[in-house]
């Protein structure tokens, strides 16, 4: 039994926005990919991902948003995970203009997936997020 | 917290800290050395919460239902937790574990909820559900609910290695019919028809009613239940019925207990898990013994001669004389 | 930035001719002709001839003091249609300051909060004199009762109103997610409005019904048909159970579709809808009115086959995607800039959609003929074919509901069928495009040229939300508490019982200064939230 086991990764929506196409998309390649998605779905608070991050003991959080929020969100989900104590990376997924990547990267979020991402490059990224987090 | 023992993780966990109870879980979901550290170290004291399995068809409303179930039982001051557990995909052994979609409202109202996904083979479910159990039973969680997806023996197994196995059914697409077919009747020992506000879930209800009398009749049914099978009926979507459902369960404990059966129950499950273990153990030593014999390291001097069936003798009589070789 | 639809350049001239003066007819080929029923070749038996198609282009950022400058550099401009979109909180019935709200307020469309930030949105424009059409769904019924509010406030009865409202709650449960009741309680308050509008206010169109959303999704284009057809025969069930007769409310329905990549899968998608809608309308719904039968509807590009990549390369995908929607005889058309994979959209980036617009109404003769493909061998099996396969789904919906589209579409929504079935084919959509198996021109192949500079891109900042919260705080400080919690009475009371319209309870409430936010709460104490079957 004690195979490498599966990396786990909570999927949620951040904030308000509905779009969840992207999300649900990521969340089969990710399954594809031999992960285990815990999947909180639309309309999400930090707080409510944080208590799953938690009990889920997860190894890497995936936020998805599509309405220009990333610049608020991203970083208010790197802080919380971080005021919580909780030392698990953060990748958001949307339309992220390049020019933003950096302020996002100083901000600590670990990966960046626009849309159209390939399988291989959203596997990848969780992946390279996962490993960041020492066990 | 990567630093901290299993000793202290149980400490902690006993402490009523979440994060040491999660990664205890994690522990025994992953199996091997950390996963017996914590066998070892929780093993002793149990017993204290209620376990309740919860099953049913795809599509039933059980994550619906028992949500709305534990955020009452919060609300009453008990600390239930969930582990539901999903199937992994076949083929890449990963999993997407939606079940908290539905229970937003319940971690929010402090409830305690864990996904797993069955990661594969069946033994390893049977063998991490008892474990990740015992820890949510030692961190202080009562009661302990295990949701399952009522497809595949296992899960069913797994219901039914319960203090108190409930089968949600729902009115439509002849649900009842297939919870017996599933072999979910044979281990309910409370049914749930939820949406009953449909106006076929009298229809369901009388289904059940008649397999129940059936099944005294044919023999079938839970062998060691104490009553005849409560029918509840629920809308778990507006909380009908969740009263109701909640003292099902509790009157269950109750009888078994009145009737001294939950120690039977309990050792029954004792017996399964050690069983399982054992398989497991014989499995990975079989496995080793097949590979020291025809692997790269072997001759074949030995097995060129003989037929399969007195290679497994000999390997076999090998193995429980000598299990070191 | 609408266009009243003149033709100057044939009006004058000696009729319709080719760029080289050869003289064309109105329509070729055999009938029934367009304007004859089943209205497959087109509504009108002129087409584009008479009257161009609306170029309909959506506005609506920032503050509602934003968003109303937009506007009247919009009618400065010689337009009469106003079209806005409203920030996240709103289309959800979320206050500007509630948690939720934290970082969406004013990014995506205008915030409004209470009747107070309409007044602001249409300050200085003369609301019985424009179109205004409103794309919001959950809280539809109360931006309705703030903008008769802001007109009535400033001397405009409600009779005079001419505009649009999306309205269309069940392609939220299927699609776009915005909801926040149950589906049931929902489609009550959506025949609320279409009972109000048919009694009070002719020149409105209650509901948009739309596959826009389904097919952003990820559906196929004969899903898209197919779900949003049986939405609208949803909405007329459920009108008609009301006691609504169909030939009463069935004219001013309108239906927002996508005009996506392949160029014959859409036209035949158009064509087929007027087909389907015009049939059942009249053999299955009983309408006698022949504007209950013509199925008219908006079209926008498809803003998901924008590439981040090359975006300069979405310009040529929006004129592709226009082109088709032209050809599928649109009433209005909207198509998207070319930047909207990146950011919101710059002002050069909506100029050249609308520029091309343009230049496919006044340059290519396409406008010339009405259904100018009508008659080609594909275009007429496709339209065959689609409609074929929306019919599977109307079946497959007749058995879920015993009969009923409105019931099936109801358990296709709890079941999580219409979010199952969009999932799939989103999912199959992007396995095609990473195997390589479909080219998109700039993703996954042709990638020359993808490290160029990018262009300028609009940005919302926090300051709007800063000023937003300021202003909600104001309102609520100056208003009469009183008659706010008496409001928030009567709705709930009127909420309770089914019979009892809501929509004069609603207006009550935006008169007295009552928040989106308090409304939608106040009903989410009655009808519940809906939380939806996860089929990921």
């Amino acid at each position: 039994m004690a195979d490498a086991a599966p990396v786990r990764v909570v999927l949620a929506k951040l904030g308000l926005d509905g779009h969840d196409r992207g999300l649900k998309v990521v969340a089969r390649m990710l399954r594809d990919g031999g992960m285990e998605v815990v999947y909180l779905g639309l309309r999400q608070t930090t707080a409510s991902i944080i208590d799953a991050v938690e009990q889920e003991d997860a190894d890497v959080v995936g936020i998805s948003m599509l309405n220009a929020g990333h610049l608020t969100l991203g970083p208010l989900m790197v802080d919380a995970l971080a005021d919580a104590g909780l030392d698990v990376p953060v990748v958001i997924g949307g339309i992220v203009p390049d020019e933003d990547r950096p302020t996002l990267a100083a901000a600590g979020v670990a990966g960046v997936l626009g849309p159209g991402s390939p399988a291989a490059e959203v596997v990848a990224c969780v992946q390279a997020a996962a490993a960041r987090r020492g066990l | 917290m990567a630093d901290r023992t299993v000793s202290e993780l149980v400490a902690a966990a006993r402490g009523g800290e979440l994060r040491a109870t999660a990664r205890l879980l994690t522990f025994v979901e992953r199996g091997g050395d950390l996963a017996e550290q914590v066998a070892e170290a929780t093993h002793d004291h149990v017993g204290n919460a209620h376990v309740v399995g919860l099953t049913g068809p795809p599509g039933s409303g059980k994550s619906t239902l028992t949500a709305a179930w534990a955020i009452r039982l919060a609300e009453e001051g008990r600390r239930p937790a969930v582990l539901a557990v999903d199937p992994s995909s076949p083929l890449t052994g990963g999993a997407i574990l939606g079940d908290r979609v539905r229970m937003t409202a319940a971690a929010a109202a402090g409830v305690f909820i864990r996904s797993m996904a069955t990661r594969g083979h069946a033994g390893g479910l049977a063998l991490a559900v008892p474990g990740m159990v015992r820890v949510l039973d030692v961190a202080g969680f009562d009661p302990v609910i295990v949701e399952t997806v009522g497809v595949g023996q296992v899960e069913v197994d797994v219901t039914a290695a319960t203090d108190t196995a409930v089968v949600v059914v729902t009115p439509g697409m002849g649900d009842a019919v297939q919870a017996n077919k599933a072999g979910l009747l044979e281990v309910a020992d409370l049914f749930a028809v939820n949406k009953s506000d449909r106006p076929d879930a009298a229809d369901v209800r009388r289904d059940l009613e008649l397999m129940l009398d059936l099944s005294k009749l044919t023999g079938h049914g839970r062998p060691d239940a104490v009553v005849r099978p409560t029918i509840v009926s629920t809308v778990a979507t507006t909380g009908r019925g969740v009263a109701e459902l909640a003292d099902a369960v509790d009157t269950h404990l109750e009888a078994l207990r009145d009737a001294g059966l939950l120690e039977a129950r309990r050792e029954v499950r004792r017996r399964a898990e050690v069983r399982s273990h054992l398989e497991h153990l014989v499995l990975a030593a079989s496995a080793a013994a097949v590979e020291a014999a025809f692997g790269a390291a072997a001759s074949g001097a030995e097995t060129a001669d003989e037929s399969p069936g007195a290679t497994a003798r000999r390997l076999a009589e090998r193995l429980l004389t000598d299990p070191g070789s | 930035m609408v266009n009243p639809g003149s033709r100057p350049d044939s009006d004058s001239g000696p009729g319709f001719r080719t760029l080289s003066g050869i003289p064309v007819d109105g329509v070729y080929g055999d009938g029934p002709f367009p304007g004859e029923f089943p209205y497959t070749r087109g509504v009108h038996a002129e087409m584009y001839r008479s009257r161009l198609w609306t170029m309909r282009m959506f506005a609506g950022f920032g503050t509602a003091g934003d968003t109303n400058a937009r506007f009247h550099e919009l009618l400065r401009a010689g337009g009469s249609g106003l079209s806005t979109a409203f920030d996240m909180p709103t289309l959800m019935g979320r206050d500007s300051d509630h948690s939720w709200a934290l970082g969406e307020v004013g990014r995506a469309g205008v915030a409004v909060d209470t009747v107070e930030d309409m007044v602001d949105l249409f300050a200085g424009i003369d609301l019985g004199a424009v179109s205004t059409s409103m794309t919001i769904n959950g809280p539809a019924p109360i931006l309705l009762g703030m903008y008769v509010a802001v007109a009535e406030e400033a001397g405009v009865e409600r009779s005079r109103l001419a505009g649009t409202l999306q309205n269309d709650i069940l392609k939220e449960y299927q699609a776009q997610k915005e909801y926040v009741f149950p589906p049931r309680p929902s489609v009550r308050l959506v025949t609320d409005v279409i009972r109000f509008t048919t009694a009070e206010m002719p020149r409105w169109n209650p509901v948009s019904i739309s596959g826009y959303h389904i097919r952003e999704a990820g559906s196929t284009a004969a899903h898209e048909l197919a779900f949003t057809l049986a939405n609208g025969f949803a909405y007329v069930e459920a009108a008609t159970a009301a006691g609504l007769h169909v030939d009463d409310f069935a004219p001013r329905l309108s239906f927002f579709f996508n005009s996506h990549n392949d160029f014959f899968e859409e036209v035949g998608k158009f064509r087929a809808a007027r087909r389907i809608w015009a049939r059942w309308m009249r053999d299955r719904y009983g309408a006698t009115d022949e504007r209950s039968l013509k199925l008219r509807f908006h079209t926008q590009t498809a803003g998901v086959s924008l590439t981040a990549q090359q975006p300069e390369v979405n310009i040529a995908r929006v004129a592709l995607q226009a082109m088709a929607g032209v050809m599928g005889g649109t009433q209005s058309l909207h198509t998207d800039s070319h930047d909207e994979a990146l950011a919101l959209p710059s002002e050069e980036a909506a100029r050249i959609a609308l520029r091309t617009q343009q230049v496919i109404a006044h340059e290519t003769g396409v406008a010339n003929v009405a259904d100018p493909l009508g008659g080609s061998h594909y275009v007429e099996w496709m339209t065959d074919e689609m409609e074929r396969r929306a019919t599977d789904v109307f079946e497959h919906l007749e058995d879920l509901g015993g009969g009923s589209i409105l019931e099936g579409v109801y358990a296709g929504i709890e079941s999580g069928w219409f979010a199952g079935e969009i999932a799939d084919a989103a999912y199959r959509y992007e396995r095609e495009v990473n195997a390589g198996e479909r080219i998109i021109v700039g993703v996954n192949a042709f990638t020359e040229g993808n490290d160029a500079e990018r262009a300028r891109l609009l940005r919302i900042g926090q300051d709007t939300e800063d000023l937003q919260l300021k202003r909600l705080a104001a309102v609520k400080q100056s208003r009469d508490d009183r008659a706010v919690a008496d409001s928030l009475r009567r709705v709930v009371a009127e909420a309770s019982d089914p019979t009892t319209n809501l929509m004069p309870a609603l207006m009550e409430a935006v008169r007295a200064r009552t928040t989106i936010g308090e409304i939608i709460e106040a009903l989410e104490g009655v009808f519940g939230t809906y939380v939806e079957q996860a089929v990921i």
